[in-house]
């Protein structure tokens, strides 16, 4: 009798997701899928609002990267009130934003190994589940969580300091910036007391490196080929091809390297990129159009952005990049758990920007805002943490949003998520007769490693019940258990 | 005094707005927080305070609100990238070697859809539990 396995939710990331397995009568992989179990309808939500409200409103979206909805909101808007893209702010508004960008950048990527992938990493996929967590980490190797702690911290008070306070932050406005940078403010980030400092993030973003080369050396062929699978890779990168997580232009390319799209001004996104809808899951499927839309899914995020620059603007971090790409022969990296080493090869990156950033004197100029002639539509693209993230609004004549198109990172790795776990439940599910938590923990690995992010945007105490459901190959409940 | 939801979505915005209210009445000796979710850079955040009050929605406490002091915990929810109090304190107690006297109030909640603003019910039950709150720091402040 076949099995279907049900992992829901899945631990460690955000907001709900469930994962289902289905087993045929001879204990084969014959079906998995990662389902998203919660409705958005943020893109109704917004329809009716004044424009200017979106960089503020779209924070609601998400508690752990509301910078990412803001500065996208606001790029997208720049093109609304006549800003232009990219080049149009004045050099303190571009630069306040790339300070905040790039600190979001920094906090969200520390959080991640330290507090996600390390227990992992640590204990090992069949480590015990009481300690293979963030407090397990604390227990054990304090001085991991500690710099965790402190690394997030660091970048969660660049945030403050840019957007004006740590949450619902108002720093980017259309065509511009609301404050500039104090030299008080500069001077904490340069130069502050104990850890909290620009160096010593640094110092401690290239020792999360080492550790995590470190390990990958010792088991090299756990992390390899734990799920690999040929795969697309979008991400933006600056004009001359250099990794740009603010602003750039739209590069693909394909499984062996060729560049499927090149040089794309994002305005056109939509001339490109198609959204396909599935009935068994609530989040969009993105597609090439030129490829269409079985074959067109790709990849967004860290490993993609390795993968699609030709090279890193900042010495330490592209001294890693050529270690990277050295790894396969220049060629695109697809092992899912090296999406680890690329996040922290952006880590070291965002350090490094913020430390060029805070001792530019641009940002503390008072030139904040530029305006031009309004126009009806504008698109806002931006590297998130996790990914590729699209905003797009159109507005009526009483400038309200009429229309609004988000395809956000993680619905870009819908595919590619499934992909991994068919990978991962194929490797560890065929022919088992008795599923371990060991087992389901290598499925949600895999998932953890795209650091998804699944609208978790309700945290109310006993909101989040988790159910696993196991149902034979007739979809008869065998189990159930809620807690 | 650390509150934490989305006021994006209804009742569970009751925790960051009971620290809004709070923070007009300008009282000496309490320092106030609210975030969307509580997360591993809290346990730095409340290592200085001999007390903490985490205020949140809940589905599922007494109404109006429930009140209980909490323990450190090792055990995470099925998410631990947004912690528990139990294990910001507990974290904080394996990094910093102390621990806050913790409590939690939970105020019950009904609606969690994406809008802004209480339901009617919840408004009453947030009233209740704030004037609970300022009664109770009165008191924690006095000892």
């Amino acid at each position: 009798m076949g099995r279907k396995i049900t992992i829901e939710p899945v631990t460690r990331v955000e907001g709900h997701g469930k994962v289902t397995i289905q087993l045929d009568d001879s204990g084969n992989v014959s079906q998995s899928r990662l389902h998203i179990v919660e409705f958005r309808g943020f893109e109704k939500f917004i329809q009716g609002r004044p424009y200017w409200e979106a960089p503020v409103l779209v924070q609601r979206l998400c508690g752990i990267c509301p910078v990412s909805h803001h500065l996208a909101a606001a790029k997208a808007l720049d093109v609304i009130v006549g800003a232009g893209t990219g080049d149009g702010l004045t050099p303190v508004g571009e630069k306040m934003r790339r300070l905040m960008h790039y600190g979001q950048m920094f906090q969200s990527h520390a959080l991640h190994f330290f507090h996600l992938a390390s227990p992992d990493l640590l204990f090992g996929a069949d480590g015990d589940p009481a300690i293979r967590n963030v407090i397990g980490v604390a227990l054990e190797h304090k001085d991991l969580a500690v710099q965790g702690v402190m690394m997030r911290k660091f970048g969660q008070e660049i945030i403050r300091a840019t957007a004006g306070k740590k949450i619902h932050g108002t720093g980017a406005i259309p065509g511009g910036i609301n404050k500039n940078l104090s030299v008080e403010e500069r001077d904490e980030f340069l130069k502050g007391a104990g850890p909290l400092n620009i160096d010593k993030m640094i110092e401690w973003s290239q020792a999360a490196l080492d550790f995590f080369k470190g390990y990958h050396a010792q088991n090299k062929d756990y992390i390899d080929n734990f799920s690999v699978f040929p795969s697309s890779h979008l991400s933006l990168v600056r004009k001359d091809g250099a990794m740009d997580l603010y602003h750039g232009v739209i590069r693909c390319i394909d499984a062996d390297g060729n560049r499927l799209l090149d040089d794309i001004d994002y305005q056109d996104y939509h001339k490109h990129i198609g959204e396909e809808v599935k009935n068994w899951s609530y989040m969009k499927f993105p597609y090439l159009r030129k490829i269409g839309m079985e074959k067109g899914w790709y990849t967004v995020g860290p490993l993609s952005r390795c993968n699609t620059a030709d090279f890193i603007p900042t010495p330490l971090a592209q001294k890693e990049l050529e270690l990277f790409k050295a790894y396969t022969n220049g060629k695109p990296n697809h092992m899912s758990m090296h999406m680890h080493w690329a996040r922290l090869i952006e880590l070291l990156h965002s350090a490094e920007v913020i430390k060029e950033l805070l001792n530019d004197p641009d940002l503390q100029k008072d030139n904040l805002v530029v305006k031009g002639t309004k126009q009806k539509e504008g698109v806002g693209l931006i590297e998130a943490p996790r990914g590729t993230l699209f905003h797009h609004y159109r507005i009526n004549d009483l400038d309200q949003v009429e229309m609004a198109n988000l395809i956000v990172s993680t619905t870009n790795n819908n595919e590619p998520m499934n992909r991994g776990v068919n990978y991962v439940a194929k490797a560890n599910f065929t022919g088992q007769k008795e599923i371990t938590e060991g087992m389901m923990n290598r499925v949600e690995m895999v998932i953890r490693a795209y650091d998804p992010c699944l609208s978790c945007a309700t945290h109310a105490l006993g909101k989040m019940p988790m159910e696993i459901t196991l149902l034979d190959s007739n979809g008869d409940i065998l189990d159930q258990s809620r807690k | 005094m650390y509150g934490f939801g989305n006021p994006g979505r209804q009742d569970d915005g009751l925790g960051p707005m009971i620290i809004d209210k709070l923070e007009t009445e300008n009282i000496a000796g309490i320092t106030t927080d609210s975030n969307y979710q509580l997360n591993i850079e809290d346990a730095d955040n409340i290592s200085g305070s001999d007390i903490v009050i985490f205020v949140d929605a809940s589905i599922d406490a007494d109404e109006p609100f429930s009140f209980k002091r909490i323990e450190p915990s090792a055990e995470i929810t099925f998410t631990t990238h947004s912690m528990s109090p139990e294990s910001v304190i507990a974290l904080c107690g394996d990094i910093y070697g102390r621990v806050p006297e913790s409590y939690v109030l939970a105020i019950r909640g009904y609606e969690w859809e994406m809008f802004e603003g209480l339901t009617e019910k919840a408004m009453k039950n947030f009233n209740e539990a704030y004037r609970f709150l300022l009664e109770k720091i009165d008191d924690m402040l006095k000892q």
